[in-house]
């Protein structure tokens, strides 16, 4: 047995800025190069000057997993994470850097990769199964029990598409769940299905973690990555920020996460879009108008957004913003279309402004990410945080003190009425008594 | 274990049971072995295509009886009745049918595996496993119609003499249509595998395939016997294989005049080195095809 399961070093992952899902051009731009640079332009090899500037989604980074270890990745949205796991599970090469993985690797990136729904339960889970890696004799040897697992002995034979959302989840990941390679590359899977079954699925990678299985997994809820890990691994902008322990990463992570994001060049980050409109500065203004680096609850905020507009023609702009908390669950979610507005002739560059009349926010630090719509296609949505608002206690009720409670981060203003019992309103429905 | 860590490992050969995973750079030999090892994948996508083929059709599996047979109809009713093109001295029914059966297959094969690695994106940029086996497998799928207008064929050529229509005696010729088949496999595999990895690059290509096949199908002697072609220009016309392979079907099922062997030979070598060169291609490519998917 080999000292190392998975030997990570000095990894590298560039791609070219403008998001890499949308390099492939059109073969009139090749014809054109084609003139000058004959087979360059066919083989993909241009110039380095002609090309967007580089961008590392991962850089030197290095680590080592033991056989039998459990490691969690941890990290921001365009930290890396994802990339790293695409590398270790080779459906993309590194630019530098190498790994040795000693083993089977099975990887699960996605639950049901390859489901068909024209074909039924059974055919689905031999597909499935062998996508995953897994042998026919090896699925046919664990069929019944993966059925089982899913709860869809009825509908086996029974075409996918007829599936309940909940049974369709289930079979898939009973499939990813009965596979049983050395080493297992998961990312986010395990958020799917009721409570329930996700309560199955952790207890199931719970016996693969102690069967002795080599596990590498993503997660964005820190609960899960401390019940399963020993060790984690904490990436910051492509590059391995910390790895150890996982109480510490953790803890280093809630506590550090408002300092990683404070001072974000919203130029330098990684997006998607057709750049038609853009985001170039964002910040926060106070009741008085001035800029701000905290707010309080109650307290009238504006939220500004700086954008640039190449394209002339762009109409129908709507701006989206959400906000998030430092454990990264979203708070809200809202683009200017959802209140029916959006922004045609638009000055060449300029600043949007989103007024919150009484910010119902609870004491804490929240962080924005933005995305820019333009006649409903994506125009601009910088990866990571744009900003982050820093939320002191405030007199958001209106009675004449600071709200401190700091337990959830939304504050809801309502009427509260006592009456005598019968007075009170009958309820809909049954079972009021 | 000590001793394991001795072992100046790291600066060698990885032992067989590790993969290693680094940057590729230039040319690279595909590694076929590896497709090999995964063949019930590939099994069980090409299964899954001919499932999918004709599902929620209402003729289902009589679409691959219908296209050729209609085919057959309108090329019969205006180039064998009505241009009145000549056909080897044999029934231009029959003698057009001989020329779908490959064709039709090639057509077929050479449109599915150029689209399959885009139509394939979600388990590319999801999991991995050789892609070759993506091509290969939308080649393969296109063998059950072509078994099925097979036997077309065969009907055909058993009710001719029961109705006194024609006779067309089948001679030993025939043992070579497995021959001829494969051959029309590779040459759409060949160009398959360019036109694939190219697609996923630039999406003009899906555009260009309908133009391509169908220009393809006048350079091949479908509607026309190849006897037309002046023999000086024999060779030349071999660097198209289908030419040879549709021949080769019109002998081994009609017993026509056996083909050129030279532009066989011709034909045999654009194949062999088309499929060598798309597979170089398709290796250099394929490691960008997640990204770029």
């Amino acid at each position: 047995m080999s000292e190392l399961a998975v030997r990570v070093e000095g990894l590298g992952k560039e791609y070219r800025l403008g998001g890499p899902r949308e390099r492939y051009t059109t073969l009139r731009d090749q014809l054109n190069k084609l003139a000058s640079a004959p087979l360059k332009a066919l083989l993909g090899r241009r110039k380095r000057s002609e090309q967007n500037p580089p961008f590392w989604a991962l850089k030197d980074v290095s680590f080592e997993v033991r056989p039998g270890e459990v490691v969690g990745i941890i990290g921001r949205n365009g930290a890396g994470k994802s990339t790293l796991l695409k590398i270790l599970s080779r459906i993309t090469e590194p630019t530098e850097g190498e790994v040795d993985v000693h083993g089977r690797v099975g990887s699960l990136l996605e639950v049901g990769t390859g489901f068909h729904p024209e074909l039924t339960g059974r055919e689905n889970v031999y597909l499935n199964g062998a996508i995953l890696g897994m042998r026919r004799a090896e699925i046919a040897r664990k069929f019944d029990e993966i059925v089982a697992f899913a709860e869809v002995e009825k509908f086996i034979d029974t075409p996918v598409k007829h599936y309940s959302s909940g049974m369709y989840m289930r079979l898939a990941f009973a499939v990813a769940a009965h596979l049983e390679p050395e080493i297992l590359i998961v990312d986010e899977v395990l958020a799917v299905g009721d409570a329930q079954f996700q309560k199955r699925c952790l207890g199931k990678m719970g016996d693969v973690a102690k069967g002795g299985r080599t596990v590498v997994f993503v997660s964005h809820q820190l609960g899960m990555i401390e019940t399963l890990c020993k060790n984690a691994i904490c990436l910051v902008q492509g590059r391995v920020h910390q790895f150890g322990p996982v109480g510490d990463i953790v803890r280093d992570y809630l506590t550090n996460s408002s300092q990683i994001s404070s001072d974000v060049d919203i130029l330098q980050l990684f997006r998607t879009g057709n750049g038609k409109v853009r985001l170039t500065d964002f910040w926060i203004e106070d009741d008085l108008g001035l800029q701000a680096t905290s707010v309080s609850s109650g307290s009238r905020v504006v939220l500004a957004f700086r954008y640039d507009r190449s394209d002339r023609s762009s109409n129908h702009i709507s701006l989206g913003f959400s906000l998030h908390t430092a454990t990264e669950q979203t708070v809200a979610l809202v683009y200017s279309d959802y209140q029916g507005v959006t922004f045609d002739n638009l000055p060449s560059s300029g600043v949007l402004r989103f007024t919150i009349p009484s910010l119902a926010l609870s004491y804490g630090t929240y962080f924005v990410g933005v995305r820019i719509l333009v006649s409903g296609v994506e125009a601009d949505w910088p990866r990571g945080f744009v900003g982050r608002i820093d939320v002191e206690a405030g007199d958001y009720y209106g009675v004449g003190q600071p709200f401190h409670s700091g337990i959830g981060p939304v504050l809801l203003d309502g009427e509260w009425q006592a009456a005598t019992e019968d007075t009170v309103v009958p309820q809909r429905g049954r079972g009021h008594r | 274990m000590a001793t394991i860590d001795i072992l100046p490992a790291r600066q060698t050969q990885a032992p067989s049971d590790v993969t290693r995973i680094r940057p590729s750079r230039g040319w690279r030999v595909i590694d076929l072995r590896e497709v090999w090892r995964n063949r019930e994948l590939l099994w069980f996508l090409t299964l899954r295509d001919i499932k999918l083929r004709y599902k929620q059709t209402a003729l289902g599996v009589s679409w691959a009886v219908l296209q050729p047979l209609f085919t057959m109809g309108v090329f019969t009713v205006f180039f064998g009745g009505l241009a009145k093109m000549p056909s080897d001295g044999k029934p231009y029914a029959l003698f057009v049918l001989a020329a779908l059966l490959p064709w039709q297959l090639f057509a077929y094969a050479l449109t599915q595996s150029s689209n399959s690695l885009v139509a394939e994106q979600r388990l590319i940029t999801k999991v991995y496993f050789p892609r070759l086996i993506v091509p290969i497998a939308s080649v393969l799928s296109g063998l059950v119609d072509f078994l099925v207008a097979l036997c077309l064929m065969v009907g055909m050529m058993a009710a001719g003499p029961v109705f006194g229509w024609f006779t067309v005696k089948p001679t030993a010729a025939v043992l070579a249509i497995p021959i001829f088949t494969l051959f029309a496999v590779l040459t759409a595999l060949a160009v398959g595998l360019w036109l694939s990895a190219l697609n996923v690059q630039y999406r003009d290509v899906r555009y260009t395939i309908p133009f391509l096949t169908q220009f393809w199908m006048f350079l091949t002697p479908v509607a026309y016997a190849a006897s037309l072609v002046p023999p000086k220009y024999r060779l030349l016309y071999g660097l198209n294989p289908m030419a040879g392979v549709v021949e080769g079907f019109r002998w081994a099922l009609l017993d026509t005049d056996a083909p050129d062997w030279a532009m066989m030979a011709v034909s045999a070598g654009v194949v062999l080195v088309l499929l060598a060169g798309g597979l170089f291609y398709f290796r250099r490519m394929e490691r960008t095809f997640a990204d770029v998917a």
